[in-house]
């Protein structure tokens, strides 16, 4: 629990080593999606925003697996990534209620998270946008002579824009050191797959390429981790990209104003029954890790350090109206402050 | 009159258009079986079909360019884009492809395609949902380009874009759909694209606004001491520039409020026309209220600075005429 208060992003990443702390880090971002849902209906949040809930084990089990300099791209839906590589969860909140205490200081919201100290470029609310970013980055890297990697999180729905299928052909002849990770909670919107896509697994479309793949239970974190590991091993062994799909669900609908009455019933409570904390947390319990019965005091726990967060929050004001107008280009107020990637 | 969403003035078009002309198809997504992200095709899909009302998965390139073959061929396709940045990922099939048709045929072929998409700020949708963009169709010759103000004009420029013999975009600005007014529908109504409205009458000096930037030069012009005209433009390009110089010839003053960057807003092009053609009778600089050269942002507090608001119209636009200087924007001062 201390190490989940820490302040420090890559604190933060680093403890995720340890066992607990990767149970405490799933806690955690269900109750920042959680608390987020009353921040809307309390008036904190504008826009949209779209919940994670139930894909826990996925962004844990991604940011395990990665250094903190190696460079993520990811989605609108990255609330429990961006947690889950370091960045905490009144950096997040603060964002999501536009206050400088939010890690774009409040002029990105809910869409747009960042924190470069973890690898974390900002999120895209566009389609596709961070698969192609995410091979540039690894050029970078094999540029710059180092072995960082490049990992690029999107949705089942995105393997039908032409970045994905671009991305990867480009990744696999240049043999990038990427890992495409497909979310698979098998909707795109308020449209179920098998409507929009007519292979079930989005691994398959690695053949094409030429490129290895894995299809993983998403539910399970130290799953994820595991093909995380192989994946990431082949790309910083020089022999290029792996398309990994993770097969999860999101418990909430797409966005706050969905409701997420085309699912089938029952569907949810099934997927509820596999539910990734309490996998892992089962998991724990056998391995004298966690006491038994000690999940609820971990959630109370949790949740009272994101009530702490989210008062923090409150208590931090909106930006200045300059902000408007700084960072703009280098010739904007604030300059050229960039941070450079792999300089130390 | 009965009140209507704005949104339900957008349905209506869509119906009527697909119940009098069965070539006009939609593709979109979420656009058939959901009803529209915004609900503005909510029983399209029951009233006319699936093959009529397509939901098309994440692929904006394949179901843009499938609107300019099928509009080649004699469809009336409409592609929905729910957010105007999402034409983004493909911009070549409407802006290099559909509108060269008809030019690199020499006449022989068309795309009479329209694209609707909702557009425009003042939601907290951050700065990659937020833009009207309405500059990367008018840089573009081959393209129509109009931005809806209310039901009658979201009505009446919907069903002339779907009957126009070339592609037309059609901003709507998202912020409207859920506005009520009174409206009473008439299935003949048109606006012809290319005319603009006198919306109000005055005589000191002309704002030329479109979009959700109509509503908020009204209420400047209502609450302003100054006797201010309002131009709706609603469509883009081609623009009226006769409506536009007849009404700055009798008022001596011209205003540009557009919801844009300052430094690619249709402003610039209307400001340069009227100084040319109107130069004798302009009493003061022609002067451009615009959004700053800046991403949108998502604070509300700074999003509600970010866009002009009927205040700072009407204190821009007395500035203008009591002194005949054109005032300085709000940034500059704050920079
Ligand atoms: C180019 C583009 N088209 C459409 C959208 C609207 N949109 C946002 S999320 C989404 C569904 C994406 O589904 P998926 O890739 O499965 O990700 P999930 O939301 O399930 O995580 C859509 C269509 C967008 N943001 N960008
Ligand atoms: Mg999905």
């Amino acid at each position: 629990m201390t190490i989940s208060n820490s302040n420090s992003p890559i604190a933060r990443r680093e403890a995720l080593q340890d066992r607990l702390e990767q149970l405490t880090r799933m806690v955690e971002i269900r109750a920042v999606e959680e608390r987020i849902q009353k921040l809307f209906a309390e008036g904190h949040v504008r826009g949209s925003t779209h919940l994670a809930n139930g894909q826990e084990a996925v962004s844990v089990g991604i940011a395990r697996s990665i250094d903190p300099d190696d460079i993520v791209t990811c989605t609108y839906r990255g609330h429990g990534h961006a947690l889950a590589l370091g960045v905490t969860p009144a950096a997040v909140l603060g964002e999501i209620c536009g206050r400088v205490i939010g890690c774009a200081g409040g002029l990105g919201g809910s869409m747009h998270l960042v924190e470069p100290s973890v690898g974390l470029l900002p999120t895209a609310a566009i389609i596709g946008a961070g698969l192609p970013i995410a091979c540039g980055a690894a050029m970078a890297a094999r540029a710059r002579g180092n072995d960082r990697i490049a990992v690029s999180i999107f949705g089942d729905g995105s393997a039908n824009i032409g970045a994905f299928h671009e991305s990867l052909n480009f990744a696999a002849i240049r043999k990038l050191p990427v890992v495409f990770v497909c979310e698979n909670n098998l909707y795109g919107e308020y449209t179920r797959i098998q409507l929009s896509t007519p292979v079930e697994d989005i691994a398959v479309r690695a053949g094409s390429y030429n490129m290895p793949s894995d299809i993983v239970d998403g539910q399970d974190s130290d799953k994820v981790a595991e093909a995380m590991a192989k994946a990431v091993a082949r790309a910083r062994r020089g022999e290029g990209p792996t398309l990994v799909e993770m097969k999860t669900y999101r418990y909430s609908g797409h966005s706050r104003s969905d409701p997420a009455t085309y699912r089938p019933a029952g569907e949810l409570d099934a997927w509820l029954k596999r539910d990734p904390i309490d996998i892992l947390a089962n998991r724990l319990v056998g391995e004298n890790v966690l006491a038994e019965g000690g999940l609820d005091k971990l959630k109370a726990d949790v949740r009272d350090a994101v009530e702490a967060a989210t008062a923090e929050v409150l208590e931090s004001p909106g930006p200045a109206l300059d902000e408007i107008m700084s960072h703009v280009g280098a010739y904007s107020a604030g300059g050229d402050q960039r941070w450079n990637f792999w300089s130390k | 009159m009965a009140k209507i969403w704005i949104r339900q003035a957008v349905l209506r078009a869509l119906d009527d258009a697909m119940k009098d002309d069965p070539t006009v198809i939609m593709m979109g997504e979420d656009i058939a079986a959901a009803g529209g992200p915004f609900k503005v095709t909510e029983g399209l899909l029951a009233a006319h079909g699936p093959d009529r009302v397509i939901d098309t998965p994440i692929s904006e390139m394949a179901f843009m360019g499938a609107a300019v073959g099928a509009a080649v061929c004699g469809m009336k396709p409409v592609v929905e884009m729910m957010f105007i940045e999402f034409i983004g990922v493909a911009l070549d099939q409407l802006t290099t492809q559909a509108a060269t048709m008809r030019y690199l045929s020499r006449g022989q072929l068309t795309a009479p395609l329209v694209v609707r998409a909702s557009a425009g700020a003042g939601q907290g949708f951050g700065c990659q949902h937020s833009q009207m963009l309405d500059h990367w169709f008018r840089g573009t010759p081959g393209l129509k380009v109009a931005v809806t103000s209310n039901a009658r004009t979201t009505y009446g420029l919907l069903r002339s874009a779907i009957e126009d013999p070339d592609p037309v975009v059609i901003l709507e600005p998202r912020i409207l759909y859920a506005e009520r007014e009174e409206y009473e529908f008439d299935s003949s109504y048109r606006i012809p694209l290319g005319k603009a409205e006198i919306v109000r009458a005055g005589t000191d000096a002309t704002i030329v606004t479109c979009g959700s930037m109509v509503r908020v030069a009204l209420a400047a012009a209502e609450s302003s001491k100054a006797n201010i005209e309002v131009i709706d433009l609603l469509t883009l390009w081609p623009w009226d520039r006769k409506t536009v110089a007849e009404s700055v010839g009798r008022t001596g003053r011209l205003v540009t409020l557009e919801e844009a960057p300052a430094g690619s807003g249709w402003g610039g092009d209307v400001v340069s026309h009227i100084a040319v053609e109107k130069f004798g009778s302009l009493k003061a600089p022609p002067h451009r209220i615009t959004l700053p050269d800046a991403p949108v942002p998502y604070n509300g507090t700074l999003e509600a600075r970010f866009l002009p608001s009927p205040a700072y119209v009407a204190e821009q636009v007395e500035a203008l005429v009591s002194t005949n200087k054109s005032p300085a924007p709000w940034w500059r001062t704050a920079a």
